[in-house]
Parts: C-alpha cells; sequence; structure tokens
C-alpha cells in the first residue's frame, strides 16, 4: 500500500464517521430542540398545542393545587399573561409559590400546559437567566435580592 | 492575622509565578543555565506560597472566623466539621484557590520527579505553567479575593454567625467531587504545558510521549472519578432517579474527559511509534482548552443548568478572557510551529496504530458532538435573541451511535500488531468474546422479551468488552496452551500496563451493562400513600409504615418509613427524608435506596408528607450500580498501569542522554 492510499483511507473514515455524526446531528436536531417561551411569547406567537418548548416565569401566588396520585397544578405568570400547568410527579425541593420556575412540556389542545419536567435549581438564590429576561421584558423585574451574582448570590457553586 | 497572612502569601505567590514565567523561558531562549534553573526553585516556592494561603483560608473557616467575608457567606458554627472544611471549596473563590493550588502542585510535582527532563524543556514546561498560575492568580486577587474582610467589620459588629454552606452541598460524595475533578481538569495542564513547551523547541521525541503520558494519565484517573462521584451524588441526592442528565454542567467535565482519553491512546502511539505527533500536540492544547471551557462555563453561568448555582457573569467575562488567551495563543502557535515536527513511523490502516486513530477520531467526533449540544443554545441567542435548550435525546441519538462502533473496536485493538495488523487473525483469536457475547444476548432475549428490542444487544456490547479484556490476558498467557505452570510464569511477568488496559477496558463494559440495564429496563411509580399501603413493584412489595420527624445537629428532617418484602420476606427498610436547614432557608431530598446486585429499589417522599397521606415516587434501577462501579475500574486501570512506570525507569534516562545529545549537535 502506497503512502498516498494510505492517507486516502484515513482521510475517508474521518470524512465517513464526520458525515454520519452530521447527518445523526441532523436528524436529532428537530425532535429534541425545546425553545424557550413566557406566557406572553406563548400567546403572541400562538403556539401549536403539541409543540415542545421550555416555560417559564414566576409561580403565581396562591395556584399550586395538589390532586390525587401526585398531580400538581400552578399557573405560570410573567405578571401580563399567564398560563396553567399541569404536572405529575414530585415538584423540586426549591419550588415555591412567587418563585422563578421553569418547566418543560407541550400545550394540550384546551390551553393548559402539560409538563413533562420542571426544572430544578440548586441554589435558593439562582433565578434562571431566561426568567430573569422574560420579567424584564415585563418591566416587572425586581432585581436586590432576587439579582443573580448579587451579594450572597456568587455564594455557593461546585 | 492568619487571614493576612494568607492573602500575602497569595500576593507573593503571584511575584513568584510572574518571575517563574519569564526567567526560565528566557534562559531556555538563550541556553542560560542560570536563568533555567530559576524554575524549579520558583515552582516549589509558589506551591508552598499557595499552600499557605489555602490552609490560612481553611483555618479561617475550621475556627469560623467570620470577620472573613466568604466565611461568612458560606459557613456556620453548627456545620459539622468535615462541611466547614469542604466549605472550604464549597464556594466560587475558595474554588478558584483550590484549582491554583492543584495548578502550582502539578507544577511542583514537574520540578521535583522531572530531574531527568532535558533542562530547556523542563524551564519552558515550568515557564507555560507559571503562566496559566498568573492569568488564574490575577483573576483571584482582581474579582475574587476569599480573603476579603467584611466592611467595617469592627468586633462590635461582627456577624455572630454565618450565613450557611448550600445544603446540597453539605454531603459526603460532594465534598470530595471538587477536589477530584479539578485534580483531573488541571492535570491536563501539564500536558498543554508540555505541547506549547514542544512547539518553542520546535522538537519533539517519544521521550517527550513517555513524560507526557502518565500526568495525563493521572489526570484523566481522577477526572473519571471525579465526574462518576457527581453523578453518584446526583443520582442518590436530587432524588429523580437518573444519573446523567446530559445537563450543560455536567458535559462541560465530560468533553475535557473524551478528549483526555483519546490523548491518552494517541501518546501511546506516540510512545511506542513515533507517529502522530502533530495530532497529539493539538489533542493535547484541545484537552485543556476544554478543562478551562469547563470552568468557564460552569463559573459564569451562561448556561441554564438543572445544576446552576448563582454566579457572577462579569467574573465570566474574565475567565472568558483567559480561555481565549491561551487557546486562542496556544493554537496560533501551533499554526505557526507545528511544521517543525516531523513524522515517524509509518503504519497501514489495519494496525495497532491503526486501531488508536480510530479511537481518537470517534472519540474526538463525539467531542465535538457533546460540544455543538451543549453550545448551541449560546449561539442561537447570539444571533437570534431567541432561548432555546438541547435536551439528552439529542445527545442520547447523537452520542450513542458514535460510542457503538468505538467499542465494538476496543476488544480488536489489543490483538492487533504494531504497523501491520491481522484483523482476521484477531478475530479468530476473539472467538472465546465473540461466544459469550452471543450467548448473552440470546439469552437476554430469551428472558426479558418484553423489554425493547436493542437492549439485549446493548448487554451483549458490554459482555463483548469484558470478555475480549478477559480474552486479551488469557491469549497473553497462552492460557490452555501451554502447562498451567508456564501460563502462570506468564500471568506473573505480564507488564502491569497489560492488566491496567484490560481492567480499564473491562471498566468500561461493566459500565455500559449498567447503562444499559437502567435506561432500558427501570419501572417507575408515582403516587399517594396512605399509613399501612402496600404497593408492588419490579417484584418488590413495599409497605408505607408512616413518617417521623427528627431534629439534627443543623437541620430538621421528616423521615418516611418504608418496609420492602420479597415474597412475603421483609428484606429491607426504607427511609427516605426531607430535610429542612433552618440555617439557609433551604430543604433537601434524601433517597432511600435498597441496593442490589441486580438493582437499586430508590424511593423519594415527596412535598408536605404525613402519615395520612405521603406522595411517594419509587423506581426499579436495574443494573444500575454497574455505572460506578465500572468507572471505578477504569481508575484502578489507570492506577495499575500507572504503578508500571516505575519499572521503566531506565527508558528516560536514555532518552536523556539521546536528549542531550541532539543540542550539541545542533549547535
Amino acid at each position: 500500500m502506497t503512502r498516498k492510499q494510505r492517507r486516502f483511507i484515513l482521510i475517508a473514515t474521518c470524512l465517513g464517521i464526520l458525515s454520519f455524526a452530521l447527518g445523526l446531528i441532523l436528524y436529532a436536531v428537530n425532535d429534541s430542540i425545546a425553545f424557550f417561551y413566557s406566557p406572553t411569547k406563548v400567546s403572541e406567537l400562538n403556539i401549536e398545542p403539541g409543540t415542545r418548548f421550555r416555560l417559564g416565569g414566576l409561580v403565581q401566588e396562591g395556584s399550586v393545587k395538589r390532586g390525587d396520585n401526585a398531580h400538581v397544578q400552578f399557573v405560570v405568570t410573567d405578571t401580563n399573561q399567564t398560563i396553567t400547568v399541569n404536572y405529575k410527579g414530585i415538584l423540586p425541593d426549591l419550588f415555591r409559590e412567587g418563585q422563578g420556575v421553569v418547566t418543560e412540556g407541550r400545550l394540550s389542545h384546551e390551553g393548559i400546559f402539560v409538563a413533562v419536567s420542571v426544572l430544578s435549581k440548586h441554589d435558593e438564590n439562582y433565578v434562571p437567566r431566561e426568567v430573569v429576561d422574560a420579567l424584564k421584558e415585563q418591566g416587572v423585574w425586581k432585581g436586590g435580592g432576587q439579582k443573580p451574582g448579587s451579594d450572597k448570590g456568587n455564594a455557593n457553586d461546585y | 492575622m492568619i487571614i493576612e497572612l494568607g492573602h500575602f502569601a497569595l500576593v507573593l505567590a503571584l511575584g513568584i509565578a510572574l518571575v517563574q514565567m519569564t526567567l526560565p523561558a528566557w534562559g531556555a531562549h538563550k541556553n542560560d543555565v542560570q536563568f533555567m534553573s530559576v524554575a524549579p526553585m520558583a515552582a516549589l516556592t509558589q506551591f508552598c506560597l499557595l499552600s499557605i494561603a489555602f490552609f490560612a483560608l481553611t483555618h479561617a473557616f475550621v475556627t469560623s472566623d467570620f470577620s472573613v467575608q466568604n466565611v461568612w457567606q458560606n459557613s456556620h458554627s453548627t456545620k459539622p466539621m468535615i462541611y466547614k472544611i469542604s466549605g472550604v471549596w464549597g464556594n466560587h473563590e475558595g474554588s478558584m484557590l483550590l484549582w491554583v493550588l492543584i495548578l502550582a502542585l502539578f507544577g511542583a510535582a514537574v520540578a521535583v520527579f522531572g530531574q531527568n527532563l532535558p533542562d530547556q524543556l523542563k524551564a519552558n514546561v515550568l515557564a507555560v505553567q507559571a503562566s496559566i498560575s498568573v492569568a488564574f492568580l490575577l483573576f483571584i486577587i482582581m474579582t475574587s479575593n476569599p480573603f476579603e474582610r467584611l466592611p467595617n467589620a469592627q468586633v462590635p459588629t461582627l456577624p455572630l454567625n454565618g450565613n450557611g454552606l448550600n445544603p446540597l452541598l453539605q454531603d459526603i460524595a460532594l465534598a470530595f467531587h471538587p477536589p477530584l475533578l479539578y485534580i483531573g481538569y488541571v492535570g491536563f495542564s501539564i500536558a498543554f504545558s508540555f505541547a506549547i513547551a514542544a512547539l518553542i523547541d520546535g522538537r519533539i521525541d517519544a521521550a517527550w510521549a513517555r513524560w507526557v503520558r502518565p500526568w495525563t494519565l493521572a489526570a484523566w484517573m481522577f477526572l473519571t472519578l471525579g465526574i462518576s462521584m457527581g453523578s453518584w451524588w446526583a443520582y442518590y441526592e436530587l432524588g429523580w432517579g437518573g444519573w446523567w442528565f446530559w445537563d450543560p454542567v455536567e458535559n462541560a467535565s465530560f468533553m475535557p474527559w473524551l478528549a483526555g482519553t483519546a490523548l491518552l491512546h494517541s501518546a501511546l502511539v506516540m510512545e511506542k511509534r513515533d507517529a502522530l505527533k502533530v495530532w497529539t500536540i493539538l489533542l493535547a492544547i484541545l484537552t485543556f482548552s476544554l478543562s478551562l471551557m469547563g470552568t468557564f462555563l460552569v463559573r459564569s453561568g451562561v448556561l441554564t443548568s438543572v445544576h446552576a448555582f448563582a454566579v457572577d457573569p462579569e467574573r465570566g467575562v474574565f475567565i472568558l478572557a483567559i480561555m481565549m488567551f491561551f487557546t486562542g495563543g496556544a493554537l496560533v502557535l501551533f499554526a505557526w510551529r507545528s511544521h517543525l515536527l516531523k513524522n515517524g513511523g509509518l503504519f497501514a490502516p489495519i494496525s495497532r496504530e491503526g486501531a488508536l486513530v480510530l479511537n481518537n477520531i470517534l472519540l474526538s467526533v463525539s467531542c465535538a458532538v457533546v460540544f455543538i449540544g451543549t453550545l448551541y443554545p449560546l449561539l442561537h441567542e447570539a444571533l437570534t435573541g431567541g432561548k432555546m435548550s438541547v435536551g439528552p435525546p439529542f445527545f442520547n441519538m447523537t452520542f450513542g451511535p458514535l460510542m457503538v462502533p468505538l467499542l465494538l473496536a476496543v476488544p480488536f485493538g489489543p490483538f492487533l500488531a504494531w504497523k501491520r495488523g491481522d484483523l482476521l487473525g484477531a478475530a479468530q483469536r476473539l472467538y472465546f468474546a465473540i461466544g459469550v457475547s452471543c450467548l448473552v444476548i440470546l439469552l437476554t432475549y430469551g428472558y426479558m422479551y418484553q423489554g425493547p428490542w436493542l437492549a439485549p444487544l446493548g448487554i451483549g456490547l458490554g459482555i463483548w468488552l469484558i470478555a475480549g479484556a478477559l480474552n486479551e490476558i488469557a491469549f497473553r498467557v497462552k492460557f490452555m496452551q501451554v502447562s498451567s505452570e508456564e501460563s502462570w510464569r506468564r500471568f506473573i511477568n505480564l507488564p502491569r500496563s497489560a492488566y491496567g488496559t484490560a481492567l480499564a477496558h473491562t471498566g468500561v463494559g461493566v459500565m455500559v451493562l449498567g447503562i444499559v440495564g437502567v435506561t432500558a429496563w427501570q419501572s417507575e411509580k408515582i403516587l399517594h400513600m396512605t399509613q399501612g399501603q402496600t404497593v408492588s413493584l419490579a417484584g418488590y412489595d413495599v409497605l408505607f409504615k408512616g413518617v417521623q420527624q427528627q431534629k439534627q445537629q443543623n437541620y430538621n428532617e421528616i423521615i418516611g418509613h418504608f418496609q420492602v418484602r420479597k415474597g412475603g420476606v421483609e428484606i429491607a427498610q426504607l427511609a427516605p427524608s426531607k430535610r429542612q436547614y433552618p440555617v439557609e432557608k433551604q430543604t433537601t431530598t434524601e433517597a432511600g435506596i435498597y441496593p442490589s446486585w441486580w438493582g437499586d429499589l430508590y424511593a423519594v417522599l415527596g412535598e408536605q408528607s404525613s402519615n395520612e397521606k405521603a406522595t411517594v415516587r419509587l423506581y426499579f434501577n436495574p443494573l444500575v450500580r454497574l455505572i460506578w462501579l465500572g468507572t471505578l475500574l477504569m481508575f484502578l486501570g489507570g492506577a495499575v498501569s500507572l504503578s508500571d512506570r516505575r519499572l521503566r525507569v531506565g527508558a528516560p534516562r536514555k532518552a536523556k542522554s539521546q536528549n542531550k545529545a541532539v543540542p550539541v549537535a545542533a549547535e
């Protein structure tokens, strides 16, 4: 085998594996990307029922209702619009009324967001960046104690 | 006083690092032995100073000196001692101090163990190492000084107690997770420094690889253990029943691991065959760059992560600048100088080298896929302003298929000869492994007919790796071909690196078994239970006996009591709990786990549980323990292989005399 042939085999293998990977990426990307929307954005964009996305905002005070068999219902608000969320499962430890939350799932035909996961956070002071930005858009971001990175905000990390 | 001493030592370390960065490099350039010999002394001094700084901070944590801002923010006098100590690196400032301490430790180790390195190479390596130190020391002193006192901290206004450590971090696995992870991350800096030094020198040989490989191996071992420990922690502490979430923070540590694994294998080719030089250098640069990127992603919080802690974006920019400087600078240097590195040994596509090249291509491509998936949301936001996330299905669908050919190829590698191998011959020698894995696939199909159809093939893949590793050892000792005494003699005389390889590859196989088992056959139930109610899952009957409140040193606990029975016989008690930490105003989940070889019964208590009604989430996680057992075997494999180095003391010495000769001839 000549040097040229060896190099050809090497390059062909590289290209083959790269295009295989590229194909996988293009195939997988449709199914597993979730865009992030605030309740206002959801109504503005008229999101189709069945589209997977992430919904973020504040958990409305007094909206958490617990049903049978770990069914939970709560309302996510960005103070302008609200969306009701249904979830079956155990809520993360830092889930509180009046605090930021990010959930992932799909809208049902009745306009209820059926969440498959509620993102947990590891730190009392952490507010997901998306939620901060969404609230800023509504002009209701209070900053201060909630601001990421403020005072105690930088405290815990690993 | 001790705090000021620590602060002073930190600043002094910066000064020493500046000296270590400049003088030896200048000396290496001018071939001045005096200047070059500054390097080892400076490296040791820097390490001593940073140790003083680190111990000063530890002292402040242990004695709960709340006049120090960092201690006040992250500690509390009622915390158990172990978490007072782990609190030192359980926060941003302290963990960065640990980062540079480990960096200096590696520098000092090169100074001590590198007696037989060529002078110029050693001077350059230590100078590059010092330049990384300088960047991170500047970062610490300018943006995240752990020694800052509380503003206007006079004695009468001193806070009586601190804010406490995030309860999630008050955990034994997480106490050791950051140091292990950092030893891994930072350990790759040695490979990086060696690569840069080689580029500056414009010269590289097998001795270089022989030097770099143990350091890379050590870093890789600890990174493996660190990632595994993080995964183990997430498994039992977060209460989601999962062990890996393809979360940005996890990916941040996984990418350097993938690149480091590739580096480990390509350095092998370079050491044994003097080939793949340019590629190995590039890989060394990329591995450490990915470590820096990992530090950046975790510190800056630019990506929303399930593991996210509050972070400071401005500090992120500083680390980004450091990362750009080192990665960009190194790549420019690489583009400019790499043509000087002459490639050695030729090899046929089917050969040991060829197999290792395939390993490298697949590992790098899968690393690139993880990279794309992790950073795509950032790119998307920068371009369109829209926010999105890439979820686990993406990684499972892309990463998984790339791993399959890699894992299939692993057992062939050691059976192929260097330079030119014989694929058919290798397959014939692997008849045992092929037979066993086919048998296991058939048996699994027969036994687990209701699960996903791919799963038995996955189990077969795991068995193929394990049997392949055994098969290799059996072949090398000529098992059943010569007398058993002869086999035993060969068994004892086999180099340790052969056992290391076999052990690490077995570990991968064991891990694959665990991953396939838990992914394919996990079962789950979420329900409300009342006292005395029984529910069955995966052949176990779980009886809810009620909840109990308990007060501990620094938290209150609600414990659920469950009795586990199998076939009417009690076999275990589960006690999942919710802990409330009054100081930190935070709740954590402790899963109740009944472990066995075949799987874990895993229970999580929901919020607002009482005797009358408790929300319970039950999982059966088949084979899940094998995941961590596998990583442990990989770590041990690395350790066994590393212990082989001492047996080859003669080899580097010989290289030294060669290297000495080369510069003389060149002048």
